[in-house]
């Protein structure tokens, strides 16, 4: 890694990170960290376990019946698999965003930003005026939204929407923010948005993405990951990676020769 | 005869085959709403709706007693079924691989095939003997289990339509999972559950083996939970199998009003339950 990486501090790290669906493995021991405030691309073509690795770093990926991790992922140092380690406190610290925008239906999108608050038990109404505000201008949704707060979040367009999202995560203000494909369910413009506020949101959260698009990871990614059949293949700057690969297969995929 | 007019003839005969077989099933329902509709018209009065039973030999009188009684006793039945309902359907729709959740299921579906009478039995057995008395409680306990499968299968149904993809929302907001149940899951979908409840009320009123033993019935008005009431269902029986005209065209204008009361609540269930279906279909 490049020399100024040094004075940077590491907040997330996977240590021989395996996941399971059932008897399939997806992920083969993954081992990699993460600096602080950075964007962290996860590239590789379908089926590679990119979005069942992710989805095991807020530990969402043991909701679904039958999975199985294994290894650690350490959060500012602390495994957030050991036992001692409430599962909610975990997604509270790592927040996620989904491939397919999914703000709560009945919700209105003033409630969709503040629920997570508010179901912890913030009922303030101007602390969480004021929250959902900061956190819609962070998203670039506030101008948009600011006159309709109390109309419905699925009345938005599909990239408002998972602007939306994104101020819903952040409102919680994890530092860590996950994104699982956030942009392959929408269109050019409003996936230039979405790289646009990820910038702006790069100064206060550290951001590990998922993406099918590697002029996306190249664009925005401070690191890249390059990820076949559940195990990484190479890890390192984006700069590096898509100029300079070291490996034959990240080559090959980054020029399109499979994949 | 070639082969292609045999082939004709078999075609139309099938075709006539299931539209006659679908006639025979709508024809009875028919016939039922236009026998109720004419002889309960005519029998109908406002009296009816307000008064309670003159005593036999004097004209007159209504069922106001009764379709109140109804109302009471189906009142305490959802009282009892529709929050233990609705917490088992959520059990079912939220932990469905559990083992304890197929064995629900199995008791459930076995539950709401059992003859209301045998309910009726067991409700006398639990509620009256140890109370000593009919009593609108023990109508509204056997109404209960009446109602209990509807609302669980329908309010599982409902909670199952939500996409899974919402409850990893709300996890991933870190939620812990109760909250995300009760106040994403449950909540975002009240008015749909709704339609369950009203389902298992309107079928729950129009039963009468389950009370004839439990409410049992009474001539007169009565406000009081342990004391035996009049129901629609029941004093229709009791009317439609006296000797004396006049009850049994009172009897008439029971059945008149229960079935508009039970057919408008069908209604209603149902085209919410459809609404839902197509908002959740896109």
């Amino acid at each position: 890694m490049s020399s100024n990486s040094n004075d940077e501090k590491i907040i997330l790290e996977a240590k021989a990170l395996e996941a399971w669906f059932g008897d399939f493995q997806a992920v083969k021991g993954i081992n990699v960290h993460y600096f602080e405030k950075t964007i962290n691309a996860i590239i590789g073509p379908s089926g590679c376990g990119k979005s069942t690795y992710l989805r095991c770093l807020n530990r969402i990926h043991e909701e679904i019946e039958g999975t199985k991790v294994m290894g650690e992922v350490l959060l500012e140092g602390k495994n957030i698999y050991d036992k001692s380690i409430d599962v909610v406190d975990v997604r509270k610290r790592i927040g996620m965003v989904f491939q397919k925008p999914n703000p709560f239906p009945t919700l209105s999108i003033l409630e969709n930003v503040v629920i997570g608050l508010r179901l912890q038990g913030i009922n303030k109404r101007s602390t969480l005026l004021e929250i959902a505000e900061s956190c819609l201008k962070k998203a670039a949704l506030w101008e948009e939204v600011k006159d309709k707060l109390h109309s419905q979040g699925t009345s938005l367009s599909g990239g408002q929407q998972q602007r939306l999202c994104i101020a819903r995560a952040l409102a919680i203000n994890p530092p860590v923010l996950l994104m699982d494909e956030p942009t392959s369910a929408l269109d050019p413009i409003a996936t230039a948005k979405i790289e646009e506020l990820m910038n702006e949101i790069k100064r206060d959260y550290t951001v590990i993405i998922v993406t099918h698009n590697m002029q996306q990871a190249a664009r925005i990614s401070d690191y890249t990951s390059f990820f076949v059949y559940g195990k990484m293949v190479e890890h390192g700057l984006s700069s590096d990676i898509f100029t300079n690969p070291k490996e034959k297969q990240t080559e090959d995929y980054i020029s399109g020769r499979f994949g | 005869m070639n082969y292609r007019t045999i082939r004709n003839i078999k075609n139309q005969f099938f075709m006539m085959t299931v539209i006659m077989s679908a006639v025979l099933v709508l024809l009875p329902l028919f016939l039922i709403i236009k026998f109720v509709f004419t002889q309960g018209m005519s029998s109908l009065n406002f009296s009816f709706f307000t008064e309670i039973p003159k005593p036999v030999g004097e004209s007159g009188g209504g069922m106001k007693h009764a379709i109140f009684g109804t109302m009471y006793v189906v009142f305490l039945g959802a009282l009892l079924a529709v929050p233990i309902g609705i917490t088992c359907g959520v059990y079912l729709s939220e932990f469905r691989k559990s083992k304890l959740s197929k064995t629900l299921k199995l008791t459930i579906d076995l539950m709401s095939g059992i003859p209301s009478i045998v309910i009726g039995i067991f409700a006398y057995l639990v509620v009256v003997i140890p109370m000593k008395s009919f009593s609108a409680l023990a109508g509204g306990v056997a109404l209960s289990i009446i109602m209990l499968p509807i609302i669980i299968k329908t309010s599982e149904e409902i909670l199952k339509l939500v996409p899974d993809h919402l409850r990893e929302a709300g996890l991933a907001l870190g939620l812990p999972r109760w909250k995300v149940i009760l106040f994403i899951i449950v909540k975002g979908n009240l008015s749909n559950l709704l339609t369950g409840i009203i389902l298992a009320i309107s079928r729950a009123s129009g039963e009468t083996a389950p009370l004839l033993f439990t409410a049992f019935g009474n001539m007169y008005m009565s406000y009081e939970f342990n004391k035996p009431m009049a129901t629609l269902p029941v004093q229709i029986y009791t009317y439609a199998i006296s000797p004396f005209k006049d009850w049994q065209r009172q009897a008439w204008a029971g059945a008149f009003v229960l079935m508009i009361l039970i057919l408008s609540m069908n209604l209603f269930a149902r085209y919410v339950f459809l609404k839902i279906k197509d908002k959740k279909g896109n």
